[in-house]
């Protein structure tokens, strides 16, 4: 074990990091050798981010330490991790377009003669730099005016030489990238390894671990699940790590499940043919029946929430056809979904569900305002009664009413949303990570509100990245696979299977 | 549990929207009372009241319109530049509209000799005000549509109406300052029934506004699109809609704040009137701690933070400070409300008024 510490470079011992309502890392572990390209896995929400953040110093950790080269730190500051010699590049390229890429490499740190900037030894410098990576471009053109890729390359280069970085972070770098690009970047990345820089390689494409890593670590729901060697450890394998299986808490949902599946009813409440996106999901059919669960099971970035986009009519289709009650669709809108009995919880509760500053009568009775128009206005007593009704019945836990949401735990919040689409008497019920980021206690209390809520005869989509969720309350489930819906398995579902229908392939 | 649990403790005043405005304004007065007794004095001329004090409100009452229609467009998250332009705008179409002979309209020659008479208008008094918020409304729709409909950011997209309105303004009366000589309209901006009249048509647009906003769902829809335009956009709202509706209003409220603002100097001046106001308006909303960001708003907030930048400058005249130094010390005190908002002097003044801790669960980890 000592001699073994000897070649890491980094080791992360026993992080943990809370944020109100949601633990978002315990006790976690990471080590990082010497020349090692090091894959950090786990869906959203498992940490990855906030232990990226707890090493960068944007965060501080609750608990546990960071050694570097041997020596415990307290990172204090991105800047202090800079200096440490820990390096990051984030998926959204944060350098300036408009300069050139020399400038962007070297700003801050010109080349200067006689106190004023010396462009021409800025630009060769720049170039070598470059050169080193085997990317030979022009310096001297705006840096917007390459591809995405180059710019990734500028930022890397840039990331390198700000401290002569030791560790390198890349965090989903290869998101915007096509295959070519992707390849040229693990070129990059390879000659880095063996230049002896350290590299965190943050991804949720499956091939790519397999492609470039040494190492993986998997986190889900801010734990360690472990560390493997890239060589022993099975595609399924990794997959099942990250989506998770186990959890005996959710015993008797199998019972109401079986009792529940009784009341399916005949015909489709919505029925979608051939719907599709261009870029964003191709055509698919799917029916949702009455009574009925169906849960959409994939990885990140398959084309659930796409579909779930196009069923509530935030994004318009440019093919294909959808109906609700026999009727079909025309005007694709949240307005008009509402008016259809339709509602969308949407996956990122922040940004598109929650209005934070409101109270959470507010935003319980904020749709079905405004689906009855700006001049119907709800009187104040019927609005406390919705909203102390959704609260008992949701077991919200809020001191009043009369709470902002943005005081609420993560939980609540997603209760209160959840209380905002009930409250509209939707026939149709898409739930697009309803878990995502809440404690096991409140999952299990979401996942029966949905299953009592098929009972009474409203049809539900049920979107999570956790496997065993789905299975767990869904009657029937449609696989998606890079942004195609690729089979449906109903009734009793064989694990494996499944999870080989969301692989793709074994290998 | 429920909102009608009149409890008054000091932390549902601190609390309260309202509370920094009315300090500051306290101040200001408690300043006045030390400087210049003089100041509250009010005097009765014919069953009217003069003083100070009325001057403040009177003076002001243009100050408060536009912060009322900036509050509800602050709330959206955007700020419209464009109401002092608009304010000329209104008062060269009001002027025009009672003497347009300036640009060459032939009246009958019975009638020519009129011009000058205070009784003598050319379109009556109600058509005179209809078409004028009629305009000035449109100037609002105009930038509604560009920030709304057309995403322009709305800084820049009312700033287009800001440099060009004034030229609007002077297109309408053929570059001519046009002098009002018809004195029921005069009255609205230099009339007075016990108080100012203008004041009544303050109250008034207030109450309208109000019930607008509180009395529908548009004023939560205002500050829902506000806070978080996606969530609302999933919810159902209109959110474009709601933002047109309070552009409009903006300039509703500009257009009404330009008729007292010619009416009082009897004169429509499409450079001056109204200059710089857009800055005042916003500064008034400002103080009255609605966001730039967007969100909450409170329209009486807003109001009684103009009446702290009106305070102000009136007290500043009245003990005698220099014209040229009036505006820097406005800057001072808008400093010092501002500095009132910030987390930390808060809860300094917690502190110090015996409250602990913030409100429950922010910060607090579970």
């Amino acid at each position: 074990m000592m001699a073994e510490s000897n070649n890491h470079i980094l080791m992360m011992k026993g992080i943990s990091k809370a944020f109100p309502g949601v633990q978002a890392l315990e006790d976690v572990d990471y080590t990082l050798k010497k020349g090692e390209i090091h894959a950090l896995v786990g869906e959203n929400g498992a940490g990855k981010s906030t232990l990226i953040k707890v090493l960068t110093g944007v965060e501080r950790q609750d608990a546990g330490t960071i050694t570097l080269d041997g020596k415990e730190i307290l990172v204090r500051s991105p800047q202090h991790a800079q200096a440490l010699g820990i390096s990051t590049v984030y998926q959204e390229i944060n350098l300036c377009p408009n300069l050139t890429v020399a400038e962007n490499i070297l700003i801050g740190r010109e080349p200067k003669k006689f106190g004023r900037v010396d462009w021409g030894k800025m630009n060769v410098q720049a170039r070598q730099m470059l050169q080193e990576l085997d990317v030979d471009i022009d310096v001297t053109q705006t840096l917007g005016s390459y591809s995405v890729a180059i710019q990734q390359m500028v930022a890397i280069v840039r990331a390198l030489k700000i401290s002569s970085a030791k560790i390198l972070i890349l965090d989903e770098p290869t998101s915007s990238l096509d295959a070519h690009e992707t390849d040229k970047l693990f070129e990059v990345m390879r000659k880095l390894k063996r230049a002896g820089v350290a590299i965190i390689f943050i991804t949720h494409f499956i091939d790519q671990v397999y492609q470039v890593a040494d190492r993986i670590t998997v986190l889900r729901n801010g734990k360690l699940v472990g560390t493997y060697d890239v060589a022993s450890l099975p595609r399924l394998e990794l997959i099942a790590k990250m989506i998770g299986r186990s959890l005996t808490e959710f015993d008797d949902m199998t019972k109401i499940k079986l009792e529940s599946s009784k009341h399916i009813k005949g015909d489709a409440l919505l029925q979608a043919r051939g719907l599709g996106h261009t870029g964003a999901i191709e055509p698919f059919d799917l029916d949702l029946h009455a009574g009925e669960v169906v849960g959409l099971a994939g990885l990140l970035g398959s084309g659930r929430t796409e579909i779930a986009g196009l069923l509530f009519g935030t994004e318009k289709p440019d093919t294909g056809s959808l109906a609700v009650n026999n009727k079909p669709v025309r005007n694709y809108s949240p307005f008009d979904s509402i008016k259809r009995g339709v509602a969308l919880c949407p996956e990122d509760r922040k940004a598109a569900g929650i209005v934070d500053d409101l109270t959470v009568r507010e935003n319980i009775i904020l749709a079905i305002q405004a689906n009855r128009g700006w001049f119907k206005y709800l009187s104040m007593q019927k609005q406390y009664e919705i909203a102390d009704q959704f609260i008992k019945l949701l077991n919200i836990v809020t001191p009043s009413p009369d709470q902002p949401v943005k005081n609420l735990s993560g939980g609540n919040q997603q209760k209160v949303i959840l209380a905002r689409w009930l409250a509209t008497n939707p026939q149709v019920l898409i739930l697009d990570e309803p878990t995502r980021g809440i404690d096991v206690g409140a999952k299990a209390e979401i996942q029966k509100l949905v299953l009592s809520l098929a009972e009474e005869g409203k049809a539900c989509v049920f979107i999570s990245s956790e496997l065993e969720e789905v299975m767990r309350t869904s009657h029937r489930i449609a696989v998606l696979r890079d942004r195609e819906k690729v089979t449906e398995f109903a009734g009793e579902v064989d694990e494996h299977k499944l999870m080989q229908a969301i692989a793709g392939s074994e290998s | 549990m429920r909102q009608s649990q009149p409890t008054f403790t000091w932390r549902k005043i601190t609390e309260s929207k309202l509370f920094f405005p009315f300090l500051a304004l306290a101040l200001i007065l408690l300043f006045d009372l030390i400087f210049d007794p003089g100041f509250f004095r009010i005097e009765t001329k014919e069953g009217n009241l003069y003083g100070s004090l009325v001057d403040i409100l009177r003076n002001g009452s243009c100050i408060m319109l536009l912060g009322i229609g900036m509050t509800m467009v602050i709330a959206t998250g955007g700020v419209d530049l464009s109401v002092g332009a608009v304010m000329a705008i209104a008062a060269s179409v009001a002027a025009i509209m009672m003497n347009p002979v300036i640009i060459g309209v032939k009246l009958p020659p019975d009638l020519m000799k009129f011009i000058y008479d205070p009784n003598f208008t050319y379109a009556p008094l109600w058509q005179v005000i209809l078409v004028t918020l009629i305009v000035s409304t449109i100037c609002g729709v105009w930038n509604g549509l560009l920030v709304a409909y057309a995403k322009i950011q709305p800084m820049v997209a009312t700033l287009i109406l800001m440099i060009a309105g004034r030229g609007i303004a002077q297109l309408i009366t053929n570059g001519v300052r046009i002098q009002i000589f018809y004195e029921p309209y005069a009255f609205i901006g230099n009339g007075w029934v016990i108080l100012p009249f203008s004041l009544y048509i303050v109250a008034l647009v207030l109450v309208i506004a109000w019930l607008l906003t509180r009395k529908t769902a548009i004023g939560m829809f205002i500050e829902s699109a506000g806070i978080n335009s996606r969530s609302s956009f999933y919810s159902g709202i209109d959110e474009q809609k709601i933002k047109l509706i309070a552009y409009a209003f903006c300039g509703f409220c500009a257009g009404v704040a330009g008729i007292i603002a010619s009416a009082n100097i009897k004169t429509s001046d499409a450079n001056n009137l109204g200059l710089n106001y857009e800055l005042d308006a916003i500064l008034a909303v400002v103080i009255g701690g609605t966001l730039m960001a967007g969100g909450r708003f409170s329209l009486l907030a807003s109001v009684v933070g103009a009446l702290v930048i009106q305070a102000t400058t009136t007290s500043m005249y009245a003990i005698g400070v220099p014209a040229n130094a009036v505006l820097a010390i406005k800057g001072l005190v808008v400093v010092f409300v501002i500095l009132l908002y910030a987390e930390q002097v808060r809860d300094l003044v917690r502190r110090i008024t015996g409250q602990t801790a913030r409100p429950s669960g922010k910060g607090a980890g579970s």
